[in-house]
């Protein structure tokens, strides 16, 4: 059986500039933040990016690599708004299509089944419709509903981060919510899977329940293992939010030279840097 | 000891979910979370309520735990199933409103033109698909014409005159409940208008039109009724016993 692990430097091989890029978790929860630190690294830009956001859509709006942000929200959680989401929505310097989290899913579904829409009734005499001028509605054809057209969302590249994988892609979840990672896979053409450990196929099932087996391999082009590569957002039972790594981020956000200091800290070497540069962070905090 | 003004809005909120059934009772803000809980230790014992995570909990969990901090679990509901029971109709929301129109148009996505706003706010979030699918409620914690506005800026939550517009039957289950706030408890007259249900006790009507952004009809004689002692037990010792309500509605305003 194909092995199909690989370095996290080999992601921007694949990822190219022009892609729709579909990126799981949900706002600040186990988002594959280690693959989102290889795209700022990387040359890679105009991207599309599809994702119910946290940092990863902050974060690489902050690199200049979006050209469109098609979201459900953008949000990390314990903090209202991620702060570069915000200035771009302000500066009116990324595209944007900002969609209702259930017509989001319905958009992720179509796209996962190859349909070009699914009806939903989500976003009818909203201002989404307004704000998507190219949505349209459908009629019924056995009754006088009329429903949105949401269309499909498909995706060149998803991005995933999950707990555990086999090296042939079976992915596994072990935290309370699968989010809508298997969409994502299902809705894209290639699948990435940064996972917190590399696993043989019969440890995955040693001491979880088979249902938490979220992705099958035959949607998995790539395993990368990336210990603590949610990392600030949550990776449950892994670990939590780093709440006070997440202030300092959102905080940096907020003023230029703070955020330079930020970038040069934890954004200027390799993802081994990086999580050195949080561990020293956590010391100094400590001390503090 | 006397009865604070956020104690008069939570229980206000518990009341919100009277009658709704075995649903799922969904609040967001502190006061409206609150009075999820003292509706489900109340008057409504058949209420499903979450841990603001992906479980239905046996007992409402303290404010600001989770599963994860003890509990009974009586169901697993992901985000992907909260989408799914939405569509069913078996859900009763209470939002927030960054602003909110005469017919109950709510919005909470940005304020100033949608392609550059001068203000980004969170988004429209579930707001468009909760209102055309189930009851939805909304609480505001400081009543004033910045939030009570003519008209909004992005429809997120769908008010009474669009709803009623819209050809076809796709809209049925369309039903905004009531508006709650620090001053008043709003309701909606037969042509979808908000007007004035009750006054806290203490408000004038006076006060509620001045603070609203467009013309209400607050000619009611009904005051907000004040908590039974159960409810203050309940709210001061098991709900919310760090007063978190009082930081969300301050005693001074």
């Amino acid at each position: 059986m194909a092995d199909k692990t690989m370095p996290l430097a080999e992601l921007t091989e694949h990822v190219r500039s022009g892609m729709t890029v579909g990126i799981g978790g949900w706002g600040s929860r186990r988002k594959p933040m280690a693959m989102v630190r290889e795209l700022l690294r990387s040359d890679v830009t105009d991207l599309t990016v599809v994702t119910f956001g946290g940092p990863d859509a902050g974060l690489l709006c902050a690199a200049g690599k979006v050209r469109k942000l098609v979201y459900g929200f953008v949000s990390l959680d314990s903090i209202a708004l991620d702060p570069f989401f915000r200035a771009a929505r302000e500066a009116g310097s990324v595209e944007t299509a900002e969609f209702d989290e259930g017509m989001f899913v319905a958009g992720l579904r179509a796209g996962a089944a190859r349909l070009s829409f699914t009806p939903t009734r989500a976003g009818l005499e909203s201002d989404v419709l307004a704000m998507n001028p190219e949505l349209k509605t459908v009629a019924s054809p056995y009754d006088d509903e009329v429903y949105v057209a949401m269309p499909g969302l498909r995706l060149d590249v998803a991005l995933l981060h999950l707990n555990r994988a086999d090296a042939q892609g079976n992915s596994q979840y072990l935290g309370p919510d699968p989010y809508f990672d298997d969409l994502f896979a299902m809705a894209a053409d290639r699948c990435f899977v940064s996972v917190e450990k590399v696993v043989p196929t019969e440890e995955l099932t040693a001491s979880a329940p088979a249902q938490s087996l979220l992705v099958s391999r035959m949607f998995v082009t790539g395993v990368i293992e990336a210990p603590r590569g949610a990392h600030f957002t949550s990776c449950e039972p892994d670990y939590s939010r780093d709440e006070a790594f997440q202030s300092h981020y959102a905080a940096a956000g907020r003023d230029k030279e703070a955020w330079r200091t930020f970038r040069e800290q934890f954004l200027a070497g390799d993802e081994t840097q990086y999580q050195a540069a949080v561990a020293a962070f956590h010391e100094e905090e400590t001390a503090r | 000891m006397t009865v604070t003004r956020a104690e008069i809005c939570a229980t206000a909120c518990s009341d919100a979910w009277r009658g709704a059934g075995e649903v799922l009772a969904h609040g967001v803000g502190t006061v409206p979370a609150i009075g999820v809980r003292l509706a489900r230790l109340t008057h409504a014992p058949e209420l499903v309520v979450g841990d603001g995570e992906a479980f239905f909990m046996a007992d409402p969990p303290p404010l600001g735990t989770t599963a994860a901090d003890g509990g009974v679990v009586e169901s697993w509901a992901p985000y992907y199933r909260i989408f799914e029971i939405l569509n069913t109709g078996r859900r009763q929301s209470m939002m927030g409103a960054g602003q909110i129109d005469r017919y109950g148009n709510q919005n909470i996505s940005s304020i100033g033109d949608w392609r550059k706003p001068a203000r980004q706010l969170i988004g429209v979030r579930g707001a468009p698909g909760n209102t055309v699918n189930h009851r939805t409620d909304y609480w505001v914690a400081r009543h004033g014409t910045r939030v009570f506005v003519p008209a909004v800026d992005v429809v997120s939550g769908v008010g009474n005159d669009r709803a009623r517009s819209h050809a076809g039957s796709s809209l049925r289950f369309h039903h905004l409940g009531v508006v709650i706030t620090n001053l008043a408890v709003l309701d909606y007259d037969d042509e979808g208008r908000l007007k004035v249900k009750s006054l806290h006790p203490g408000v004038t009507a006076e006060e509620v039109r001045e603070n609203t952004g467009f013309p209400i009809d607050a000619s009611t004689t009904e005051v907000t009724r004040t908590p039974t002692a159960e409810e203050l037990e309940l709210i001061r010792t098991v709900i919310d016993p760090r007063g978190l309500r009082e930081r969300e509605v301050p005693s001074s305003r």
